[in-house]
């Protein structure tokens, strides 16, 4: 009975809020990150550099700042937040969806990253025997480059995953604190603090904790067990 | 006309080296075209652009009379468009496929499994390509091109990944694998063995530059200038004088030695420079003492050093310019050859060709 009430504390809400955020945050840095890896990897513009600085921003940046600008970008006066109003009648700030955005641009580079590098690692003439094939660069794509890569796609998924679980600064400048709606399992372990609520504090930071690590290890395993069946890449 | 083609085109690449190439390729008198040069003649680079992997900076190329790159008309077709398979030195087989999965890539339905079986690959089919050797990888290579029904095939030194007996052997296995296809091939080489025993025709490129084309026999035998001559294996290529014509036979200074060789026609009128090429392997060596003889050139030098080369024995000669003779190890026993031997090697009239 002990233990059922400790679970209890916990802010179940909270918790179904944050992996409904973080896998949607997930699917969509799939569809966005890979075209953006590939065109990073084998663009040949000269500025390209400058793209790559700007994916990168949010490993530096503190969540408040790009939260904040977030904040500026999609506000109801801004060009993004009215157009949005237009189209739906709602408002992104504080929002579900105003979160996502800013979970999207925040987790950019953990996905975007490890895919690069990962297409990078493939030898670039496996690519051109299949154009000279009379294949397709979007078959080339998904029939070579992706399976190649796929340690590195599914790395840049599971990071991008736990990231968004534990994202704190940009939840708060973007969403608030909305039961239901924005508040996230950090958040929620703030406010237990805030109000001197320890027990439930400890058990969800534990929570929270062991779920990473939990990640974590299955990605390196992961990592390793793709590695092993595909032969001859060792070294890369 | 219509089958052949070809290709003027330019492209610098970034450490400022240029390929300006013009080549006409009539596949009707060439199944299997050699574009043959030295390492970093721009062989690949070329064959890149006819794939259209690479862009040229300006030109035209075209292929059965249709245009496949023009500059001024703004026109790049991509490889997908051009059908033009390409054969990588390393073969880029997908790692991640088994034998039939790599030659089912790009194949219509049916086709993967004969050309499995033609091939002799039926065995390995479910191995991945890791898993089988070099000359089997090659074949993969091929049967993966052909599945696609290309309409031209690009080989970059196809050969040179393999070990020593297993080239040797494939050479003439790639022949007819080439000849039985029906598809038109520009091989790219540098190997003049691997030239003469795969193909029928030949462009010679050098600096970027198509110097010569022919049937292959012909570009050996007749080297159109010095560069050619130097770089298709023709060791000996020394500068002369002519002195004089007459019956079709040519007299020509060479250092301080005066040869007889067959005007084959094609050098400018009147005397003046040009260079004498003559193969290692038409250069004999005798210790017998002079004696007239019309048809042969007999050069007295002296041995520089002997390199034995398997079953041939490399011989370098000073006769008052460097010179070299290709002679069987046993004739090399025979004569007792030694650096600071004196000896006469001896060219016959038709060996020496004649360029400018």
């Amino acid at each position: 009975m002990d233990s059922f009430y400790r679970a209890n504390n916990m802010d179940w809400q909270a918790i179904g809020l944050s992996v409904r955020l973080s896998i949607s945050t997930t699917l969509i840095l799939l569809a966005l990150g890979l075209p953006l890896a590939y065109w990073l990897t084998f663009s040949k513009r000269r500025w390209k550099f400058l793209i790559e600085a700007v994916v990168a921003l949010p490993l530096v940046l503190p969540p408040t700042v790009l939260g904040f600008y977030v904040l500026l970008a999609i506000g109801p006066r801004s060009p993004i937040g009215a157009l949005y109003a237009r189209l739906t009648g709602g408002m992104l700030p504080f929002s579900f969806q105003g979160l996502l955005l800013a979970s999207v641009l925040y987790s950019l580079p953990f996905t975007v990253q490890p895919v690069a590098a990962a297409f990078a690692a493939v030898d670039p003439r496996l690519l051109e025997a299949s154009w000279c094939l009379g294949v397709s660069r979007a078959a080339t794509f998904r029939r070579v480059l992706a399976p190649l890569a796929l340690p590195g796609i599914a790395t840049g998924a599971i990071l991008s995953f736990a990231h968004t679980m534990g994202e704190f600064g940009v939840v708060l400048m973007v969403g608030g604190n909305i039961a239901g709606v924005t508040r996230t399992v950090s958040i929620s372990i703030y406010d237990q603090v805030q109000a001197l609520n320890y027990t439930a504090a400890a058990w969800t930071s534990l929570f929270l904790l062991g779920f990473s690590f939990t990640v974590l290890v299955f990605t390196y395993s992961l990592q390793r067990r793709i590695w092993s069946i595909w032969p001859g890449r060792h070294g890369l | 006309m219509a089958s052949e083609l070809s290709c003027h085109c330019r492209r610098r690449l970034p450490s400022g080296f240029e390929v300006d190439a013009d080549l006409r390729i009539p596949f009707d008198q060439s199944p299997v075209t050699i574009l043959f040069g030295p390492s970093g003649s721009g062989k690949t680079t070329l064959l890149r652009m006819i794939a259209g992997l690479d862009r040229p900076d300006a030109g035209a190329i075209s292929f059965l009379g249709r245009d496949w790159f023009d500059s001024a008309r703004a026109i790049h077709l991509p490889p997908q468009q051009r059908r033009a398979a390409f054969l990588f030195q390393d073969y880029a087989l997908f790692p991640h496929l088994t034998v039939a999965a790599n030659i089912a890539f790009a194949a219509r339905p049916g086709k993967a499994r004969e050309l499995l079986k033609a091939f002799g690959l039926a065995d390995l089919a479910r191995r991945k390509p890791h898993a089988i050797s070099g000359g089997q990888q090659q074949r993969v290579a091929l049967a993966r091109a052909l599945a696609a029904d290309p309409a031209l095939l690009l080989l970059d030194e196809p050969l040179s990944a393999l070990d020593a007996p297993t080239r040797a052997r494939m050479r003439y296995e790639l022949r007819r694998m080439l000849l039985d296809a029906g598809v038109p091939a520009i091989v790219v080489t540098h190997d003049r063995m691997e030239a003469v025993a795969l193909g029928d025709w030949m462009a010679v490129i050098v600096d970027g530059r198509i110097r010569q084309t022919g049937p292959i026999q012909d570009v050996f035998r007749h080297p159109a200038d010095a560069l050619v001559a130097g770089s298709v294996g023709v060791e000996n290529v020394l500068p002369a004088g002519i002195v004089a014509r007459e019956d079709g036979l040519l007299t020509i200074q060479v250092g301080a030695s005066r040869w007889q060789c067959v005007d084959s026609g094609g050098l400018p009128s009147g005397e003046g420079p040009v260079f004498a090429c003559i193969r290692a392997e038409d250069v004999t060596l005798t210790r017998e003492l002079p004696q007239s003889s019309s048809a042969r050139n007999r050069i007295p030098g002296i041995v520089r050093s002997v390199i034995l080369e398997g079953p041939l024995a490399r011989v370098e000669l000073d006769c008052g310019f460097p010179m070299v003779a290709v002679i069987t190890a046993q004739s090399a026993g025979e004569l007792q050859l030694r650096a600071g031997d004196s000896l006469s090697a001896i060219v016959k009239a038709t060996s020496v060709h004649l360029t400018g």
